[in-house]
């Protein structure tokens, strides 16, 4: 993957930006800096990191095409909203609420192991059917499940989902996302991608890399779920439609393909601009569209596709410094 | 010596149409064996048998005594059987050392949670693959560019990368489907040389199809001839040279001349 840079960041920024970002969110929350109507569209504004850069894996750098990324959404959401409301109610947040995520993360994994079995025999428009049934099964089934309250929906989720909760699990989905990516695992799907047959010529196993892409992602969607419904403390299983997926792919689409920079610029310009369009109502949903209209036309890949921000790629993959000019 | 690769009574059809029948072969270990014949004697085909791609409608193709044919390529690529491609098959948008890495990989051991959560040893395999591949390339003159897109490279450097990318999987048989294609003859000189430094440098075994007569008869120990899809002739340079049956498949029957 080309880069814009050749040199990596000086040593630590990453870091201490992150201990800053950080604390900054910690601060803001103990002591009430910012009105609710901000705090809520910057936790927004996390979430949609995590799902757009969790989609990422599969829809840029494997070069499928998901979209049943709201599915994954729906499960981490419920099962997270069932252990902080029905199984675990009685436990303190601040140990509760990252198992009831986690467990959000796990069970909508389990389901994306499954779909990523399915991904060995099918792949372009017949995956992006077969996960469009995936997301219309598990709509209909929340709806048909009263232990969930069914169609009304699941009523009284706590307010969990912090600022300082949202930029943690942000900055982990990020992080782990990265470490993948610049791994055999990553460079093994991106292979798949470029040429099949000559990645597996060079030994990549197709079906593992994919197994472990289609898990990781839907993984890091049901942990944007549960975040999600932590926020709003109602889900209902009508707000995990097409409509949620396709406001994810435009915000992949939107920032690049294959990238982690592309995906926080994608998810930050989609979740401003929905603020922003916010008065002209449903006329929004004709202006973000036709934003990815003329994206498409100009910019295929996205806004970054196929390019990263060098602080967001490890150290070791930049040329030696004695290198010879 | 046992040989390396059998080939035994190898057939594949596809459809009506017989690429290849009743194919026998074997290759001795250390030794450059050739596959030469005319368009569409089924060359590719066998080499796609051999690296998975096809599996035989019947026979059976043997690696080091065991059996491998319809296997997964990617098992197979594992065992020990890299290859090139007619028509260059790199990964364009990735860098060369990415090229080379992804081969590279196929033989580290760390698992994917390891790699997300960045355990030790998915570290130390990480920065052993890079040291390993940069010396590769360095190895194949492509040290370089060894952080350019690899579709931006010349078509030369593109062909060196392709058998770098394949020697990083550390084969014990290489298999170069038409090395010299698109090559004049002294650029085909300077491949022969090279080539020759590849077997003695890695000790590889090689099996390779083309078309250029000068640089099979030199550089081969042994000469498989195909047409039809059937071996017509088999023996060293000299001996396939005078073989009767050759010279009418590459010529043509005698009177049909005159």
């Amino acid at each position: 993957m080309t880069r814009w840079f050749r040199q990596p960041p000086p040593r630590g920024v990453l870091l201490t930006l992150l201990a800053a970002g950080l604390a900054a969110c910690f601060v803001i929350e103990q002591f009430g800096l910012v009105d609710d109507y901000v705090r809520f569209v910057l936790i927004t504004l996390g979430i949609n990191i995590i799902l757009c850069v969790s989609l990422n894996l599969v829809n840029g750098w494997m070069g499928e095409f998901s979209v049943g990324h709201a599915g994954f959404m729906a499960l981490g959401a419920y099962l997270s909203a069932c252990v902080s409301v029905k199984w675990l109610a009685w436990g303190d947040p601040l140990w509760m609420f990252p198992l009831a995520v986690i467990g959000g993360g796990l069970m909508a994994g389990a389901v994306g192991f499954l779909l990523g079995l399915l991904s060995f025999k099918t792949r372009g428009d017949y995956l992006a059917i077969i996960t469009l049934a995936f997301l219309m099964i598990v709509k209909s089934g929340l709806e048909n499940i009263p232990y969930v309250g069914g169609a009304r929906g699941f009523l009284g989720i706590g307010n969990h989902t912090t600022l300082l909760w949202t930029a943690i699990w942000t900055a982990l989905t990020l992080w782990a996302i990265r470490n993948l990516v610049y791994s055999r695992f990553g460079r093994g799907i991106v292979a798949v991608r470029e040429d099949e047959i000559a990645a597996n010529a060079m030994g990549v196993d197709t079906r593992k890399a994919k197994l472990a892409a289609f898990v990781v992602s839907s993984f890091f969607g049901g942990v944007a779920g549960a975040l999600f419904a932590h926020q709003l403390q109602f889900i209902n299983p009508g707000v995990f439609d097409i409509v949620k997926s396709t406001e994810i792919l435009v915000m992949v689409y939107l920032g690049g393909v294959g990238s982690l920079a592309g995906s926080i610029l994608g998810a930050t310009v989609f979740t401003f601009l929905s603020q922003v369009l916010q008065p002209l109502g449903t006329w929004r949903m004709v202006i973000l569209p036709l934003i990815l209209v003329l994206l498409m036309l100009f910019r295929p890949r996205g806004i970054m596709g196929m390019r990263e921000f060098p602080w967001f790629v490890p150290r070791r993959e930049f040329p030696a410094k004695e290198d010879k000019k | 010596m046992n040989p390396l690769l059998e080939v035994r009574g190898v057939t594949m059809r596809f459809g009506g149409l017989v690429a290849v029948s009743d194919l026998s072969f074997e290759v001795t270990p250390g030794h450059a064996h050739g596959i030469i014949g005319p368009n569409g004697a089924g060359k590719t085909t066998a080499f796609n048998i051999i690296t998975g791609l096809y599996t035989p409608t019947a026979g059976d193709v043997l690696f080091r005594g065991e059996s491998i044919a319809g296997q997964r390529p990617s098992n197979i690529a594992r065992r020990g059987i890299a290859r090139t491609f007619q028509n260059i098959r790199l990964f364009r948008d990735l860098t060369v050392l990415d090229n080379v890495r992804v081969a590279h990989d196929a033989h580290a051991r760390y698992s994917w949670p390891g790699a997300m959560v960045q355990l030790p040893s998915a570290r130390r395999a990480e920065k052993e693959t890079i040291a390993i591949c940069l010396d590769m390339l360095e190895k194949f003159g492509l040290g370089d560019v060894a952080y350019e897109r690899a579709g931006d490279l010349p078509y030369g450097s593109q062909r060196r990368l392709e058998i770098a990318r394949a020697m990083a999987l550390q084969p014990q048989l290489l298999l170069l489907d038409e090395p010299a294609a698109g090559m004049n003859s002294a650029e085909t000189l300077k491949l022969v040389e090279f080539l020759g430094w590849l077997r003695d440098h890695f000790s590889v075994t090689m099996l390779l199809i083309e078309h250029h007569m000068q640089l099979v008869m030199t550089f081969c120990d042994r000469i498989t001839v195909l047409d039809f899809g059937k071996t017509i002739a088999e023996g060293t340079a000299a001996e396939v040279r005078s073989n009767p049956k050759v010279i009418e498949a590459y010529l043509g029957p005698e009177d049909g001349h005159e």
